[in-house]
């Protein structure tokens, strides 16, 4: 680890966004994730509370990240992942940045998010060892 | 546009070397037309010291040197963020755009950390001029400030004004890191004596200028106090101090402000003093901010602007810049010969073979540096003969 070679692209470090979007103070679960990742490895940036879907465009757009997940319990995904998304195209970083999405989301509105270009929706229940492997097996390859 | 003469040199992956060379020569496109995307990947192949990272740099190399580089440090919870934060608005506000570094320290055991200076990053939301990026330590000691200079090299190539490095100062490392800044600024926290002893120890020299932030907590005036006293040490020790231009000790040395000696507020003498003083040497000014009410932020600007005059009328910025030049280069062949003995190494076994052979008193490590070295010294010094 402490030789400065040029790197196997395999072996790189694993960049995440943890975002907290739109009007929801519940962050336990975003915390939780960005601590769970931060001990597997992950470089993990942390939005902070009450993001606009812009604000999290650009972090994940300047951050260069492999993985942006969306912690959102109010309820707004409907509203708020589009966005995301369509900022994340705007800047052609949609393709290859995993976006995940974290909280309550209803059985109906998985499959809408999903076509948006979401990968995966974790809701109550997920293990951390569980998303800590879809990560690892999907972060996109660069 | 790029050297591909380099590839002798470095050459570690042959394979889908045009596909990557393409790759390399979107990407400084990208960053010479102003592409966030491309920016924002080409420090992610810095960091990750990803193949062709080397060219990239240097295809963009030849775009840099206007950017005003600042470094700011300081203890964790200082208020640099914040204070960061609040500088690239008023940049912003001037006109100027921004690049931000933020550099926060990696777990040693996992490689893992989380980058939580984007949070105070509240001035500038939605603002995509302000081009914030978050890095991690790594352990990669000696090869951070690299990655921090590679960095510093993409945000000016891509036109940034100012670039702004920030980082928690805890020892050498960190030193190293501010090192790649045209000025420093170290921000110290009222009521740290134990702080203000561990700046002693190295911090305190490189600053130039010295701030502390939150200026309205209670011992901030001692801090203030003892932060002059301790600059006034400095300039005891140092030949001439103030009057003699012959105790010049460069632009990181102990020379020390005599300005705000007369128990005036640093502050206000610094905005005060800035034209009569004409120091041929820069004396560390103490500044004093409350970072999170953007209060003293007008005087660090001033303090700021007047460092970058000076640098630039003494001559002392082009001589950093050599210095900083003469330093990468030095850096670069020593992980370059690193990287080569590690194949040598390889070849011959690998290290843990060696160390076998070292318990076991077969051999020793002088023995064992010597028969790795000596192909490649050979190699030179019959180079050397042939000349």
């Amino acid at each position: 680890m402490s030789t400065e070679q040029e790197r196997d692209p395999q072996d790189r470090q694993i960049r995440c966004l943890v975002a907290k979007v739109g009007l929801d103070g519940h962050d336990r679960g975003a915390h939780v994730i960005s601590r769970a990742f931060r001990d597997a490895g992950f470089e993990v940036i942390y939005s902070g509370l009450h993001r606009s879907p812009d604000e999290v465009v650009q972090a994940a757009v300047q951050e260069d990240v492999d993985v942006l997940g969306i912690s959102i319990l109010s309820g707004a995904h409907n509203t708020l992942v589009p966005k995301i998304m369509d900022g994340l195209r705007e800047y052609g970083a949609l393709e290859d940045t995993l976006v995940l999405v974290g909280g309550i989301v209803p059985d109906d509105d998985k499959a809408t998010l999903k076509d948006e270009g979401v990968a995966e929706i974790f809701g109550p229940g997920a293990s951390m060892s569980e998303m800590i492997e879809y990560v690892r097996a999907n972060a996109p390859d660069r | 546009m790029t050297g591909g003469e380099r590839d002798a040199a470095s050459a570690p992956a042959e394979t889908g070397e045009s596909a990557e060379q393409t790759e390399i020569d979107r990407l400084v496109e990208g960053v010479l037309a102003g592409e966030h995307r491309a920016l924002a990947r080409t420090i992610t192949k810095i960091e990750n010291r990803a193949p062709g990272y080397r060219d990239l740099v240097a295809a963009l190399h030849p775009h840099t040197g206007d950017a005003d580089v600042v470094g700011i440090t300081g203890s964790p919870g200082a208020g640099k963020s914040t204070l960061v934060d609040k500088l690239a608005k008023a940049y912003r506000d001037q006109g100027l755009t921004v690049g931000v570094i933020a550099i926060d320290p990696a777990s040693p055991y996992t490689g893992g950390a989380v980058l939580g200076d984007r949070i105070r990053m509240a001035s500038n939301v939605g603002d995509m001029d302000v081009f914030f990026r978050s890095m991690s330590a790594r352990g990669t000691l000696g090869g951070l400030s690299t990655a921090t200079t590679d960095a510093v090299t993409a945000l000016d190539a891509f036109g940034k004004d100012k670039v702004l490095v920030e980082t928690v100062g805890a020892g050498q490392n960190e030193v190293d890191i501010v090192r790649t800044a045209d000025t420093v600024v170290v921000l110290v926290p009222p009521g740290s004596g134990d702080d203000v002893q561990m700046l002693k120890a190295g911090i305190l020299e490189i600053a130039d200028l010295l701030v502390v932030n939150k200026a309205d907590l209670e011992g901030a005036d001692r801090t203030v106090q003892e932060l002059r006293e301790m600059l006034h040490m400095g300039s005891n020790t140092s030949t001439g101090g103030h009057h003699g231009a012959g105790g010049s000790a460069g632009h990181h040395g102990p020379s020390t402000n005599v300005a705000g000696s007369n128990g005036e507020r640093a502050s206000e003498a610094g905005t005060r003093d800035g034209d009569e003083a004409e120091p041929a040497d820069w004396e560390p000014r103490i500044v004093e901010t409350v970072a999170n009410t953007g209060e003293g932020v007008a005087d660090l600007l001033t303090a700021l602007d007047d460092h970058r005059a000076y640098l630039v009328e003494s001559g002392e910025l082009d001589r950093q810049a050599r210095d900083r030049y003469a330093a990468a280069v030095r850096t670069l062949l020593r992980e370059d010969v690193h990287e080569l003995l590690a194949e040598e190494i390889e070849r011959r076994g690998g290290l843990d073979a060696a160390v076998d052979r070292i318990v076991a008193r077969e051999t020793d490590p002088y023995t064992v540096a010597d028969e790795v070295i000596a192909p490649v010294a050979d190699c030179v010094r019959e180079r050397h003969d042939e000349e």
